[in-house]
């Protein structure tokens, strides 16, 4: 990817950032761009909208790979990310990744896909020295990476082991996500797709294939899908007796 | 208080064994900066720190040499707060090593970053719930009062102010060391952290670390300068230094002791003190053994708290074992996995239930070692071109009485 594209990049962000507004390039010319800044479909983020997803662990095992691969195509993250080539296991971010539980005593066995739980009271938000860490009043939870020094803190405070820190050169990023070595990622909730009234790249790929495994929507909206789901069933979120509120709700645990 | 009639003089340092100890220095300095650039060419995927130890090596080295700052001051405090003016004479070079080690402790900290281009943000944006953007207004307001403390010290004018001053750096480093340690207990989901007890611990951790640091430097000094120094104040800073262990090993034991009793904490403690691998063995055997008991044992049996050497060698064990505390709070508290369905049996790809792995690597030894190095270089030429050190620590300087008891 050029340099060039990557400036474009860096506006675009900076928009959604800001709290919903997309950017759109049309080429007039060879190397000649107009850029414009269209508003978002679903209006700037309002604290009236509270974003969330609830997952059913009951689903079978085979659909979290999906969301997991859906992920990474879209944001462009993984082993073929590294400009090395290399996998590395230990240093390789995992924006989502499959989790497997089992009940020592009875037995019992759930497998779940576990990424950012966008948390009402974000332990990250609290502790980034420069409020790199922010949570969008739509209750989106981003780093802005502009202002993101690399000190890691908001790793040691996520509850849920959520952000991965880039170690290394990265190459095939994506126009809406830009990635950089020696700062923090997570799960964005596919922030650029929501604010033009689309839903996250994982949430899609299992519609496709015929799952609602991962649904998702504002769970402010009492008539929205995801509202009657969770008012309707129990639902669990994961290390609830922390406080911090997740977003993202689970059955079937 | 009695005028300070105590001469204070810029050290020779012309020597060839001064002059080889500044270039060893240097070398060392420049190693890490070295191990820097490396990192940061490279990225992290060099060093052993990976998404789930995300603090390594260089944060032991710069935590430590943080803390041991706020302690190095206490000499002047004892002095200027507490008004014993056996301490007095110390209070310059006291102050000047509480410079050094945090300019030390944050270089590292600050090379470490992923982005230490970047140092300007963390200057300039603030997010004023984070314990960690404190702790940056801490660390330069630490250097502003302690170089006015030192200031006012040296400028004879001055001097009567300087007392006041001390007491603001006084509390000021409190609050400092409190800063430091609430950046582990403020963590409230590890459960090797989360607790109030972290703020104090490192304050009488502190105390320990920085005198242990600030005996050797006066040692050392004296020996190489054929300056006396006597049994007086090296006795009574044995005596300082035994209560400081003791009272660090104090909260050692009621952090541990507390934890035990908390079944949901059993876990990270059984990992701690039984089956936690080089984290129990350095646990019992460097930070208890090597680090608190035996430095005790040295400080309080009459052959060895009697000599130089003796005082040295526990000075040195409390660092070592100093070392090994902030590697087992900061490595082993991330080692031990967060338990992300508490009483469940979890696995993934990302190392859930599982203990992480970690190798320090060589450029984040070379990094942490360049932060200590870097302290004493600044200590070394400080001392060379200011008049820090007094002429004489002998027994009748240090005590005008002494002599005359003994008479």
């Amino acid at each position: 990817m050029s340099d060039k594209t990557m400036n474009t990049v860096d506006t675009s962000r900076r928009n959604i950032l800001k709290g919903g507004a997309a950017a759109a390039v049309v080429t007039l010319a060879p190397g000649v761009t107009l850029r414009t800044v269209e508003a978002a479909v679903t209006g700037p983020a309002t604290s009236a909208k509270r974003w969330g997803m609830l997952i059913d662990a009951n689903a079978p095992e085979g659909v979290w790979d999906l969301a997991v691969e859906a992920c990474k195509t879209e944001q462009g993250w993984g082993p073929e990310a590294n400009k090395s080539g290399k996998a590395n296991d230990s240093t390789d971010p995992q924006w989502i990744r499959k989790v497997s539980v089992k009940d020592p005593k009875t037995g019992a066995k759930a497998t779940l896909p576990v990424m950012c739980q966008h948390c009402a009271n974000p332990p990250c938000v609290d502790v980034c020295p420069t409020g790199a860490s922010m949570k969008r009043e739509d209750g989106i939870v981003l780093v802005d990476k502009h202002i993101c020094i690399g000190c890691r803190y908001c790793m040691m405070a996520c509850p849920y082991s959520c952000r991965s820190f880039v170690h290394e050169d990265v190459k095939g990023q994506k126009p809406h996500m830009p990635r950089g070595k020696g700062t923090v990622e997570a799960c964005t909730m596919c922030v650029h797709r929501v604010d033009k009234g689309q839903k996250p790249a994982c949430v899609e790929a299992l519609n496709k294939a015929g799952s609602d495994a991962i649904m998702f929507g504002d769970l402010n909206d009492p008539n929205s899908d995801i509202s009657r789901a969770v008012s309707q069933y129990v639902t669990q979120r994961i290390r609830a007796d922390l406080g911090v509120d997740p977003g993202v709700h689970y059955r079937g645990i | 208080m009695a005028a300070d009639t105590t001469v204070y003089k810029e050290i020779e340092g012309k020597g060839g064994d001064y002059y080889s100890l500044i270039i060893w220095l240097g070398l060392m300095v420049l190693g890490g900066l070295g191990s820097m650039y490396y990192m940061e060419h490279n990225g992290h995927v060099v060093t052993g720190m990976t998404n789930g130890i995300v603090w390594g090596t260089p944060h032991v080295f710069a935590v430590f040499l943080i803390v041991a700052a706020s302690g190095a001051l206490n000499i002047a405090s004892i002095a200027s707060v507490f008004g014993k003016y056996h301490y007095k004479p110390l209070a310059r070079l006291s102050a000047m090593t509480a410079l050094a080690l945090l300019a030390g402790g944050l270089m590292v900290l600050v090379l470490d970053l992923g982005r230490p281009d970047r140092l300007i943000i963390a200057m300039t944006h603030y997010n004023f719930k984070s314990i960690f953007a404190w702790n940056i207004i801490l660390y330069n307001g630490f250097f502003v009062i302690v170089l006015a403390y030192l200031w006012m010290m040296m400028e004879r004018r001055m001097q009567p102010h300087s007392s006041k001053v001390g007491l603001f750096a006084f509390v000021w480093r409190l609050i400092l060391t409190t800063g430091t340690g609430s950046i582990f207990g403020f963590l409230v989901a590890r459960p090797g952290y989360d607790a109030a007890i972290m703020a104090p611990m490192f304050i009488s951790l502190s105390f320990a670390f920085g005198l242990a640091i600030f005996i050797l430097i006066i040692n050392v000094a004296y020996r190489a300068s054929d300056r006396p120094l006597g049994d007086l104040i090296l006795f009574k800073m044995r005596n300082l230094l035994g209560v400081f262990i003791a009272a660090a090993l104090y909260f050692t034991v009621a952090q541990h002791i507390t934890n035990l009793y908390a079944a949901e904490h059993s876990g990270v403690e059984a990992f701690i003190l039984m089956d936690g691998g080089i984290y129990t063995f350095l646990f019992w055997v460097v930070q208890i053994g090597l680090g608190s008991l035996f430095p005790l044992a040295l400080l309080f049996n009459p052959a060895t708290g009697r000599s130089c050497q003796g005082i040295a060698v526990a000075a040195i064990l409390v660092i070592i074992g100093g070392l090994a505390q902030m590697y087992i709070i900061i490595i082993g508290g991330q080692a031990f996995p967060m338990p992300l369905f508490p009483g469940m049996e979890v696995s993934s790809s990302f190392f859930d239930g599982a203990v992480h792995p970690y190798a320090p690597s060589l450029p984040e030894v070379g990094l942490g070692l360049s932060g200590m190095a870097a302290a004493l270089l600044i200590i070394a030429i400080a001392v060379k071109f200011l008049p820090l050190l007094p002429t004489s620590l002998s027994d009748a300087k240090v005590d005008p009485h002494h002599k005359a008891e003994e008479a």
